[in-house]
């Protein structure tokens, strides 16, 4: 497969980027598309130029590390993937693909396709834990938790971190990020005692990081590589007014 | 021998613990936030040990590589975590799981320590889950179990293929609690480059930060290296891309034991290689194998579609060879069975390299929701990754490099041979003996981080309370950093021809073709040799792009590329040292009649620890021998 890469390249964070054209002519569908770039690296080191810096650890979709906006659109154009997922049998022999960093005011460019996240562990620590000090616990199964709870709380924490919800929203919303921890651990008895505290404190930071507001154009679940429900949101809203209410 | 020193407290096997603990000296809540420590890396062990720490009131620094906390590669363990509740009622214990993992380990770890992380297991269990970490559950609400790798009772805790993410997540969480509270300070991009030793003590680290190239001193009356295995020095392995050894290789070259090096588990089900550009063999979890079956055609080179190969045209080898454990049997017996029918010709896909785990038969029997409820996750990454899916085409699975049981020797106080360096988590050799059972390494490194490592690490700083902050001005720290900037400058300066990333894979054939599931005398001699010639080459040759003072990706690889080619040189003195087999380790010389692993007890029943003794040289071997007071060793057999 041929294809042609127009690839965001940027310095560090106070310098101005620019797209720069390049040309891969060998490359195999069943390669990841990190693989591509890591080809494309080697070349660029061969040449004396500076390989594409981009974020990645574990490749296999479960770190949140990697993240890159791809013909527009984070991940790339296959459902439910990171872009360390995302194969090149997704696109033509042939192809042009815009390769971009995530674009929020929240996550700052730090070079090439590399953003600052730092913003979600602020919000995390505003709030997103179970106040519970190591050898505090009680037996695992004094607490029964109803399968239905436990498989939603599964779900929502299978959320990565990875920022592509943030990437999506017109608004750089962090919205599916917030409601997907804090119905998390509303699951769980011990997870409410905390929660109206919870949902006040991690919206109000990420009022503070400069993230947008919801205005529910859905973008986010449709990139969402873990299939994060907007109905979390729905849920989010309601703590959020509850906890208000009692204000 | 004086060097080692394994500090087990003295009194029947159940009691040591209690024993030691009693006897551990404290640090009062005062003076706990005048003592540092500093503590290198957030998986499991760092995470939970970082928290701890702070919750207890001390001032933490904690340090990693990736921008978050989060991401470190325990993120990435899939099967479970093992504890010893018994909530199957199927008859587990303490002693059960400590036995498991001894016998596991094929008999080469301390009966003490074993026993101590089966101990503490339910105690990390409890944490977790008070934490939110949604582990499976059953339909009246209380937590699910299930049988993993080679045991036969049910005592692992699991959140679907994702155990690691969620506990994780859970230890996170609780140290992004204490960041906020302001007990613990994160320097995430941070890379560890040296370790500071100053009057005989671990005093601090030598950082860069990943971003800027800044090169940083941080001091602390104690350091602590929750750093992880470095089962990337075969370049394709299960782990994350940029695992490595440097830390641990940086603490061996300050004088630091490294023990059993050689002893690192390939784990049976990776999906296997499939082109040349690829960087990563993604593992399926074990847990497949209660339900898949493994199997290879009967006939050589059969080329049909595995579903058009009738039932008695198929070898279900494990089960054949091993009906007692069947498919379950311990994760080094399958590898090398794999292996074993694969160089024979027996082996499936476009390679020649792989064999089946078929779900066939369990799906017609529980139908394909209880499959999909197990191991849906597990499917869809493999079908993300093949274009196959399993449950209509077996899937094919090969060994890969997966986890080091060596690592950095430590005492029972999980201290290392340098008085305040410790070391927790996959990066210490304590728990695991020659081959790792499923499940307890999480186990472990949480065990490590949570209920172990607090309170031994008190017992040493009880003597430093009236010590003020380590200074950062001192010589030590001086000659650290400039060491450090050489090295650095040396690896841009070479201005040769090949990327680092072409050395590591050269460095990984080299391993896995001498030093990986099987090995012998000759090979690791050659092993030896072009281990050498490649870092000649690599000194010479290295080609790295871009300046120190910026994010330099490559440079960063360079710098662990080469610990790697060093490390791997211990790693084959330490295989050619051990002429017997035990657990992952198998020289060929030493095999019983059948092909199954022969130890050697009279000769070898030691942990070997290797001191550096100058570049160049030939390391040091120490021997810990090991006293097993409470077992009867045995032969491990899974027939
Ligand atoms: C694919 C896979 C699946 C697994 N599944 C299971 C399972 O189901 N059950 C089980 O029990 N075990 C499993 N394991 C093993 C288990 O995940 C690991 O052994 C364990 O998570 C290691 O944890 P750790 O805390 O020791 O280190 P890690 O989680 O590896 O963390 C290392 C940390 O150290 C930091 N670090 C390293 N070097 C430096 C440096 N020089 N400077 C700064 N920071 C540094 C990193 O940033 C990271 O934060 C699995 C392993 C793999 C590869
Ligand atoms: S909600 Fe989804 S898209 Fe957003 S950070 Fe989590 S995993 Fe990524
Ligand atoms: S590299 Fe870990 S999710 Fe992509």
């Amino acid at each position: 497969m041929k294809i042609t890469l127009k690839i965001w390249r940027q310095k560090d964070a106070r310098s101005k980027g620019k797209f720069e054209t390049y040309k891969l002519d060998n490359v195999a569908p069943d390669m990841s598309f990190l693989e591509m770039l890591d080809s494309l690296n080697q070349q660029l080191i061969a040449e004396g130029k500076s390989p594409v810096a981009f974020d990645h650890d574990c490749r296999e979709g479960i770190c949140g590390s990697c993240g890159i906006y791809i013909n527009g659109r984070p991940h790339g154009n296959d459902r439910k993937v990171t872009t360390c997922e995302l194969r090149l049998r997704k696109f033509k022999d042939g192809d042009t693909i815009t390769v971009e960093p995530w674009r929020a005011r929240a996550f700052p460019v730090v070079k090439d396709l590399i953003v600052d996240r730092s913003a979600f562990d602020k919000i995390i620590q505003a709030g997103g834990y179970i106040s519970v000090n190591a050898g505090a616990a009680q037996d695992a199964n004094a607490i029964p938790v109803p399968k239905h709870n436990a498989d939603v709380a599964f779900d929502t924490a299978s959320c990565i971190g990875c920022g592509a919800c943030v990437a999506a929203c017109k608004n750089a919303s962090a919205m599916l990020f917030i409601a997907a921890k804090v119905t998390h651990l509303a699951q769980f008895p011990q997870g409410r005692i905390e929660a109206a505290e919870r949902v006040k404190r991690m919206i109000a930071k990420m009022d503070e990081l400069g993230f947008g507001s919801c205005t529910n154009t859905r973008a986010c679940e449709a990139e969402c590589p873990k299939g994060i429900s907007i109905s979390t949101i729905a849920k989010l809203n309601r703590e959020y007014f509850v906890a208000k209410l009692k204000d | 021998m004086s060097k080692l020193n394994a500090k087990i407290p003295e009194g029947p096997l159940a009691d040591k613990w209690t024993n030691h603990k009693a006897k551990l000296r404290l640090v009062n809540p005062a003076n706990r936030k005048k003592l540092d420590i500093i503590i290198v890396g957030t998986g499991l062990s760092g995470a939970s040990a970082a928290s701890t720490l702070g919750e207890l009131g001390y001032n933490v620094k904690v340090f990693c590589y990736q921008d978050s906390p989060r991401r470190a590669h325990s993120v990435a363990a899939q099967g479970g975590i093992n504890a010893t509740k018994n909530y199957k009622n199927d008859n587990d214990s303490v002693y059960r799981l400590f036995y498991d993992m001894l016998k596991g380990g094929d008999f080469r770890a301390r009966e003490a320590n074993v026993y101590r992380a089966a101990e503490v297991s339910n105690q990390v269990i409890d944490h977790y889950t008070a934490l939110g970490v949604p582990f499976a559950r059953d339909y009246g609400g209380l937590i699910e179990n299930r049988s993993f790798g080679g045991v036969q009772v049910s005592r692992t805790f699991y959140a679907k293929g994702q155990t690691g993410q969620q506990c994780l997540i859970g230890a996170y969480s609780a140290l992004s609690r204490q960041i906020a509270k302001g007990t613990v300070t994160m320097y995430p991009r941070r890379e560890m480059m040296d370790l500071v030793i100053v009057e005989g003590k671990a005093r601090g680290i030598i950082a860069r930060n990943l971003i800027t190239g800044e090169i940083e001193r941080h001091s602390a009356h104690a350091v602590i290296l929750a750093t992880g295995g470095y089962g990337t020095i075969y370049y394709l392995s299960t782990l994350a891309l940029n695992s490595n050894g440097s830390s641990a290789w940086r603490a061996f070259k300050q004088g630091a034991l490294f023990a059993n090096p050689s002893f690192v588990q390939i784990h049976p089900t990776s999906i296997p290689v499939l082109n040349d550009h690829q960087c990563k063999l993604t593992l399926m979890s074990e847990s497949l194998r209660n339900d898949g079956r493994v199997w290879v055609p009967k006939q050589k080179g059969d080329k049909r579609n595995p579903n058009d190969i009738p039932e008695d045209e198929r070898d279900y080898y494990l089960e054949r060879r091993y009906p007692a454990f069947g498919n379950l049997v311990p994760r080094d017996v399958a590898s090398r069975a794999a292996k074993e029918r694969c160089d024979a010709g027996y082996g499936v896909g476009p390679t020649g390299l792989s064999v089946y785990l078929d779900f066939r038969d369990a799906i017609n029997k529980k139908g394909r929701n209880a499959i999909e409820d197990n191991y849906g996750n597990l499917f869809e990454m493999y079908e993300k990754i093949t274009g196959e899916s399993p449950y209509e085409t077996p899937m094919r699975i090969y060994p890969a490099g997966h986890y080091t049981m060596g690592g950095l020797w430590v005492d029972y106080n999980l201290m290392t041979t340098i008085p305040g360096l410790f070391a927790i988590g996959e990066a210490n050799f304590s728990d695991h003996g020659a081959n790792r059972l499923g499940a307890s390494s999480l186990m472990q490194t949480s065990g490590d981080g949570y209920f172990i490592i607090p309170y031994t690490i008190a017992d040493y700083l009880a003597d430093d309370i009236r010590t003020p902050k380590i200074s950062v001005n001192s010589p030590e720290f001086e000659n650290a950093e400039n060491g450090v900037k050489e090295r650095i400058e040396k690896l841009l300066s070479i201005g040769g021809t090949e990327t680092a990333t072409s050395f590591h894979k050269r460095l990984g054939k080299i391993m896995w073709d001498y030093c990986g599931m099987v090995r012998n005398e000759e090979g690791l001699k050659k092993a030896l040799i072009q281990l050498d010639e490649l870092k000649e080459e690599f000194w010479k040759n290295l080609k790295v792009p871009d300046t120190a003072n910026e994010l330099n990706q490559e440079l960063e690889k360079a710098n662990r590329v080469a610990d790697f080619l060093e490390l791997g040189k211990l790693l084959v003195f330490d295989a050619l040292n051990r002429r017997e087999s035990c657990g992952a380790h198998f020289r060929e010389e030493s095999q019983t009649e059948n092909g199954e692993a022969k130890r050697d007890d009279e000769h070898f029943s030691y942990v070997a620890a290797w001191e550096f003794a100058g570049d160049g040289k030939e390391p040091i071997l120490h021997k810990e021998e090991l006293k097993f007071e409470f077992v009867k060793l045995q032969e491990r057999s899974y027939k």
